[in-house]
């Protein structure tokens, strides 16, 4: 029984990796805002399309997630303790890269109670804390590299390299002049909302001071 | 007679272009890829029919800009 | 002075030579707002919408409203609020007193530039030592020298503390504006000829101007004029009495823009009544009262195209059809104005003007649109001369 679990911890923790792994292309994906094209002049997927599978793989992902921590918390041999799980760096055994783990379950349980609830929270705040996306990858990517038996492993290390190639191209992309559909749209202002802006000596014909600071 | 509008909040709107592929009757695109009501109004009115897809675009928005908004038909 | 059917429709002196000190009427929110119905007073501020209705509109949330005074005055060509405020500031917080005892107000504000606040502070000073400030300490707040800076959400931003920039309509200030609450924001112009209406009465108010757009108004008068300044006027003024008031014209004029940078342009007809009705088959309103004069030997089309490009700086940039819109449009009509003939330029011109309209947080792409595609009618003649590379004006320049 507990080798079962053993078992089903690793591979759950992988398949949730390699899962993460497309929702970060996807998300980036559904970011540059361009549907997927498909044979010929069709589109395989339209941008909404590319927007739903992102947050369906998430939702995924996230299931192996809990799998993967729910029966490694079980598991006598993984010898976690609760305060593991949400603790960072308490832990017994391999202490640094299994916190790197719970690091990542704090971020990615954050991402995705904020993204269900961002009705309620709002946009700004659904953006901070999405963008710890791009924090919680690699950082999932080293506790599984360094934290379980299968470190070693030519297939662990290929696995991660292509998920890493992947997640590199991605955000290359994002990175890219090329990445938005509209290279000569104008950047929008969005108002910083701690500030009051103070009086101000005429500036004549110069830029008007809104107090803009965010250029987006 | 209640109708739904459609509520764009131009302030958020990123042209992110999903509401204009799940709601094509009311919605197109523009130069530069923001939202462009196909009937010019400010606040299109949402027929029955096309309820369920403008959900679905309300809810799908990346940066929540669009609302629903159900209201009586006024002259405003 | 009421005189069955006639009304002063000329220019006139009422708001400029009220005096100050004079004592107010104690009204309660039925009286007022039952005067202002009956006077048929409309904001001053440029929009012109029914003063009463606004007042009712804040009243129908329980709780007293927040009432501001709105001086911004964002618009270059506009000087009659800083008179106001410089030389009959009573008058306009007296305006502001009568309304905020009226509703109950749990706050009232002043929003005015920064030139204007030094001397403000001074008089809001002796007024609370002579108890004229009773009811509501007024609260001044500098505004930021933007265009729309005086827009009635970016008002209320400005006093929430935050970045003087419209914001989304969905919810209107009258029903939640500062900290919540239903906010009612008055030009000075109107809060003044509030405080008139209380002291002399609805009537008296409708013996200027005309039956449908009663009342005087305070016109700023530039351009191709001997004394550029404020005049005011009854409502259906013609044009000509206006641009003589403002010491005559230094040149023989072409056109008139009227009611600012979001108004429009008209022919010099000296006989154009100032009016919402007449005016409006030029497409436009008498607005906040501007009125700009082009002498002939200028080129309307490059008067609108230096507007349009002051305008498409002047944006907020929140919105993505406005940023990019505005900048488009500008350049396209300066193309137009400096006849770089492309085919299909006064066709782009006006697909962008339908582009930017209604697509924004404030109407400002409105209004600039507005101006624009009255420019391409009312200098028709020039936009077909300058695609043949000349320009009408060029016999009179030589």
């Amino acid at each position: 029984m507990t080798d079962a679990l053993w078992y089903f911890g690793r591979g759950s923790g992988l398949v949730a990796l390699v899962l993460f792994t497309i929702v970060v292309a996807l998300g980036i994906g559904a970011r540059s805002g361009r549907p997927i094209p498909g044979a010929g002049s069709g589109t395989l997927l339209p941008r909404f399309a590319v927007n739903l599978l992102h947050r369906n793989a998430a939702l995924l992902a996230a299931v192996f997630l809990g799998g993967h921590v729910v029966s490694l918390y079980f598991d006598p041999y993984a010898q976690l303790r609760f305060v593991d799980l949400v603790l960072p760096f308490a832990g017994q055994h391999r202490p640094f890269w299994l916190g790197l783990g719970t690091l990542a379950l704090d971020m990615a349980l954050a991402i995705v109670v904020t993204s269900l609830l961002r009705r309620r929270i709002g946009a700004r705040a659904w953006r901070v804390v999405h963008w710890l996306a791009y924090l919680c990858w690699p950082i999932a990517l080293l506790h599984g590299l360094q934290t379980g038996t299968d470190g070693g492993t030519w297939w662990l290390r290929a696995i991660a390299c292509l998920c890493a190639a992947v997640v590199l191209a991605a955000v290359a992309w994002r990175l890219s002049p090329s990445f938005t559909r509209f290279p000569q749209r104008a950047k929008r202002r969005v108002p910083d909302h701690r500030a009051a802006v103070d009086g101000d000596r005429g500036s004549g014909t110069g830029r008007p001071r809104h107090g803009l600071a965010e250029v987006r | 007679m209640s109708e739904s509008r459609l509520h764009i909040d131009w302030t958020a709107c990123d042209g992110r272009g999903l509401c204009a592929e799940l709601l094509p009757e009311l919605l197109a695109e523009d130069d530069w890829g923001y939202p462009l009501v196909r009937d010019g109004a400010t606040e299109p009115a949402v027929p029955r029919a096309l309820e369920g897809a403008a959900r679905r675009a309300v809810d799908r928005c990346p940066v929540m800009a669009l609302r629903l908004t159900l209201s009586s038909t006024s002259t405003s | 002075m009421t005189n069955g059917l006639a009304t002063m429709r000329g220019v006139q002196h009422r708001l400029l030579a009220e005096p100050a000190g004079a004592p107010l009427p104690e009204l309660d929110r039925t009286q007022l707002i039952g005067l202002l119905r009956e006077a048929g007073l409309t904001g001053r501020g440029g929009a012109g919408f029914p003063t009463w209705r606004k007042l009712e509109a804040v009243t129908v949330a329980p709780g007293g409203p927040v009432v501001v005074a709105n001086g911004a005055e964002g618009e270059p060509a506009s000087g009659k609020d800083g008179l106001l405020l410089a030389y009959h500031p009573d008058l306009v917080l007296d305006g502001l007193q009568l309304v905020a005892r009226a509703l109950g107000a749990r706050s009232t504000h002043l929003y005015l530039p920064a030139a204007a606040a030094g001397p403000i502070r001074a008089v809001l000073d002796a007024r609370r030592r002579a108890g004229r400030d009773p009811i509501a300490a007024v609260n001044p707040t500098i505004a930021p020298d933007a265009f729309i800076a005086g827009e009635e959400s970016a008002v209320v931003a400005a006093l929430s503390g935050r970045p003087a920039v419209p914001a989304d309509k969905r919810v209107r200030v009258t029903r939640a504006g500062l900290g919540g609450a239903p906010t009612l924001v008055q030009n000075v112009e109107t809060l003044a000829q509030i405080a008139l209406i209380g002291r002399r009465g609805p009537g008296w108010f409708r013996s200027a101007g005309t039956a449908e757009e009663p009342g005087t108004f305070l016109a700023t008068v530039s351009g191709a004029v001997a004394q550029p300044g404020v005049v005011e006027a009854g409502y259906g003024v013609p044009l000509g009495e206006l641009i003589d008031a403002a010491g005559g014209a230094t040149a023989p004029l072409q056109a008139v823009l009227i009611g600012g940078f979001h108004g429009g342009w008209v022919p010099a007809r000296p006989d154009l009544p100032v009016s919402r009705a007449a005016l409006a088959h030029y497409g436009t309103s008498p607005g906040a009262g501007i009125v700009i004069a082009l002498p002939q030997g200028a080129c309307g089309l490059i008067e609108s195209a230096r507007i349009a490009s002051y305008l498409a700086g002047q944006v907020s940039g929140q919105c993505g059809p406005c940023i990019n819109g505005l900048p488009r449009l500008a350049d396209t009509l300066t193309d137009l104005a400096y006849r770089r003939a492309k085919p299909g330029l006064p066709a782009e011109v006006k697909r962008l003007t339908a582009l930017v309209t209604g697509r924004g947080a404030c109407r400002h792409p409105d209004g600039t649109a507005r101006m624009i595609r009255s420019s391409l009618m009312t200098f028709d003649a020039d936009v077909v001369a300058h695609l043949h590379g000349h320009c009408t004006q060029e016999a009179v320049r030589r």
